[in-house]
């Protein structure tokens, strides 16, 4: 489903990513993890399009797609969601509002006609439970004055609603306790299936208890420095990154 | 909700939308002014002597008048005889109903989504017609007329009504108030009367369609509202102007006299011809609008969505002369290209336990100047007034301007004043966050804006709204990326 090969990218003079390569295949949930400032989320942004990272070589496909060809919101159309590490308050925009737009924007460039406000409704209450968030917050303005699990939350819960091929979650588990971190896993764990796939950033290896990763990749520098299935996250746990980044200057 | 989704769904064409003109024929003045022109007009309009001495008195102190120079607008000078300020599309007879009105000029209020056949108007609102000088047509006027509601054109109130006329017209902005006020007391054309009796709430939206159509036309409309003892009435006005290249001038007065306990709430959605992209041609909108609460415990309620003409200048005020009255102000104003808007309000207190709340949100875009002016006066006697202020600004790109000149004055002790000011700019991360949800940037762009706007869109009613949300859209198109 996404492959990335030898991908390298950087912000004004700054280069932050040394030669990313990495296949998803569908089903399957990978771990990104590392020390802060390594390039999580400079690989979640890239991916998704932002426009300030500039990529200085390699290439991404995705679902056949040259992925690094499409804008930021046809990449979103054809199935890429990124769950934010900080999402951004947009005043007097309702979740509702918001996600209605994006629900049709997204049907409309799959050819399929824009949902009633009754269906769009019924879509929604459904996925509400998944995520267990309430209405009143989807009523108020996105983002704006909510706590930092309300809006985790709340972008698993416009994840649910848009059903991607492929979401990234930057750090979604940070500000969650851990009432909030089973609720928010067990949504992404319900929305799993055989043909969408997941990528879990996060320097924790706590979220990978209930969010069980197939492979676990050490980003540091810019560059995967060692995969492995999950018994890598618990070493990690257990020894912090030090011994990577020895293991990385010897070499 | 659904009305959001209409609007981005409707975003599709470029250009100013109304830009078009219609031929019929015309019977206008020959260019210029002077008391043969205002004698010209009062004779076409068969009026009584007294209205000919108030155009002429007004002219005379016009003369003798400056044009202001302290908006923070610049045009080059208006020549003031080089206007024509009468013109009227030829009608065989004054039209008694709808089936005597020529029928290109139904056609030209349809073709702006403005039905005047009264079947297939939504029954909630009813329309005076206002092309260049003169009303076309008023519907539902029976309707209104058996509870006592007269809405009618300016002219023909003149006619049924000149004691009504006589009584208001001037009452809440002089003659001498300022300079294109005096201007448009000497040769104002058309507008719209409205009275709504003791204890009748008007069952209707009141609505007046201005179009200018001619060219070299100047449109000096007034409107006159009067809302007597207990009464409500919700008004409505709305224009459009084909595109030219050159500037074409309108300046009109509106006036709103609310008794003891009414209320009136006046909204206005104003898409005059801005202008084209360089900043030629457009509408000089330079316009007085004022509202009296006359009465204790009366309330006025302004609320406009700016988003039209090359310059704006307009401040839509109360005067709290009436005990525990209450003035509003809402206002959206958009500019964008070389467009310039110096818009705002003044709430002056005079009477006991006065409340105003101003709520202004201004939106700059392109290489446009938008600035906000507001004064807040509370007078000696305005014991326990109260006013609070939100004067907001956003701005997309680096090329445009948004000002804030408040004026605060404070003669009573008593007074509590809030005012509250933010300027910002439209986030990267904002747009982008909306494109990671599969939204494109126009549609971005018009959801954050319509978010930012949302206080005062909310007060209009639901039918204006929703053109409200799609003009702002379409005004900003292009401004970004
Ligand atoms: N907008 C930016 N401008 C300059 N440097 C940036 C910017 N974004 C990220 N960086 C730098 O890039 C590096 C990687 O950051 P980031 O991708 O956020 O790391 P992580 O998510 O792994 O903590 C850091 O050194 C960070 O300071
Ligand atoms: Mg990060």
């Amino acid at each position: 489903m996404l492959t990335i090969k030898n991908l390298q990218a950087k912000i004004g003079d700054k280069q932050i990513l040394n030669g990313i390569n990495l296949e998803v295949k569908p089903g399957e949930v990978h771990a990104i993890m590392g020390p802060n400032g390594s390039g999580k989320s400079t690989l979640a942004s890239v991916l998704a399009g932002r426009e300030e990272y500039e990529v200085t070589g390699g290439e991404v496909e995705f679902l056949g797609k040259d992925l690094l060809e499409l804008e930021p919101e046809e990449r979103a159309r054809e199935g890429m969601f990124l769950a934010f590490q900080y999402p951004v308050e947009i005043p007097g925009v309702s979740t509702i509002n918001f996600m209605k737009t994006a629900v049709n924007q997204i049907r409309e460039h799959r050819g399929q006609p824009a949902l009633d406000a009754v269906s769009f409704l019924g879509l929604m209450r459904e996925k509400m439970k998944l995520v267990e968030i309430d209405q009143s917050l989807l009523n108020r303005s996105l983002n704006e004055g909510f706590s930092g699990g309300e809006k985790k939350r709340n972008e698993i819960f416009q994840m649910a609603m848009l059903e991607p091929k492929l979401a990234i979650l930057d750090e979604t588990d940070s500000g969650l306790d851990i009432d909030a971190l089973k609720i928010v896993s067990n949504g992404v764990n319900k929305l799993r299936n055989k043909s969408n796939a997941v990528i879990v950033v996060t320097h924790y290896q706590r979220l990978l208890d209930y969010i069980v990763p197939d492979f676990v990749h050490v980003l540091y520098k810019g560059k995967i420095v060692k995969s492995g299935t999950k018994e890598l996250a618990l070493e990690l746990e257990a020894k912090g990154y030090d011994w990577i980044k020895d293991e990385v200057s010897v070499a | 909700m659904s009305k959001d989704n209409q609007v981005l769904e409707e975003l599709t064409s470029k250009e100013y939308e109304h830009g078009w003109t219609t031929n019929f024929e015309t019977d206008s003045a020959p260019k210029g002014l002077n008391e043969d022109i205002i004698r010209f007009i009062s004779s076409k309009k068969n009026e009584p002597e007294w209205l000919l001495e108030w155009r002429l008195s007004a002219y005379r102190q016009w003369t003798k008048m400056k044009e202001p120079t302290w908006p923070n607008v610049t045009y080059p000078p208006i020549n003031y005889q080089d206007v024509i300020y009468y013109s009227a599309p030829k009608q065989k007879a004054t039209p008694k109903n709808l089936e005597d009105v020529d029928p290109e000029l139904i056609k030209t209020f349809e073709k702006l989504g403005i039905s005047l056949t009264e079947q297939k108007r939504l029954t909630g609102v009813a329309v005076d017609a206002v092309i260049d000088s003169v009303s076309v047509a008023t519907t539902f006027k029976e309707t209104l007329g058996e509870l006592g509601i007269i809405f009618c054109s300016f002219s023909e109130a003149v006619q049924k009504h000149p004691d009504l006329v006589k009584k208001y017209m001037g009452s809440v902005v002089p003659v001498n108030d300022n300079y294109f006020a005096a201007l448009n007391s000497a040769v104002f054309t058309d507008g719209s009367f409205c009275y709504i009796p003791k204890g009748v709430r008007c069952p209707m939206e009141l609505s007046t369609y201005f179009r200018i159509n001619a060219a070299n036309t100047g449109q000096f409309e007034r409107t006159l509202i009067v809302a007597d003892e207990g009464s409500y009435v919700s008004y409505l006005e709305g224009c459009t102007a084909p595109m030219r290249d050159e500037n074409q001038l309108h300046a009109a007065v509106v006036e709103i006299y609310a008794m003891k306990d009414a209320q009136v709430k006046y909204s206005t959605v104003q898409n005059w011809y801005p202008g084209d992209k360089e900043g030629k041609g457009g509408i000089y909108n330079f316009v007085t609008k004022r509202g009296l609460c006359f009465g204790d415990g009366s309330k006025i309620s302004w609320t406009q969505v700016e988003t039209g003409s090359a310059i704006t200048w307009k401040y839509p005020s109360c005067i709290l002369k009436g005990d525990n009255s209450m003035g509003e102000f809402y206002s959206v104003a958009v500019t964008n290209n070389y467009q310039q808007a110096d818009t705002g309000t003044k709430m002056i207190h005079i009477g006991k336990n006065t409340k105003s709340r101003i709520v202004s949100k201004g939106i700059s875009a392109g290489h446009s100047q938008n600035s906000y002016r507001g004064q807040v006066h509370i007078m000696k006697r305005a014991e326990g007034a109260r006013n609070f202020s939100q004067c907001d600004s956003l701005l997309m790109g680096d090329k445009c301007g948004a000002h804030t000149f408040p004026y605060i004055d404070v003669e009573n002790n008593s007074a509590k004043i809030e005012h509250e000011a933010t300027t910002s700019k439209i986030g990267e991360d904002q747009i982008f966050y909306c494109l990671q949800r599969g939204i494109d940037e126009e549609s971005a762009v018009a959801l954050i804006v319509n978010g930012y706007a949302k206080e005062v869109l909310n007060q209009l009613p639901m039918e204006f709204a929703v053109e409200a949300q799609k003009l702002l859209a379409l005004t900003l198109e292009g401004s970004v990326g």
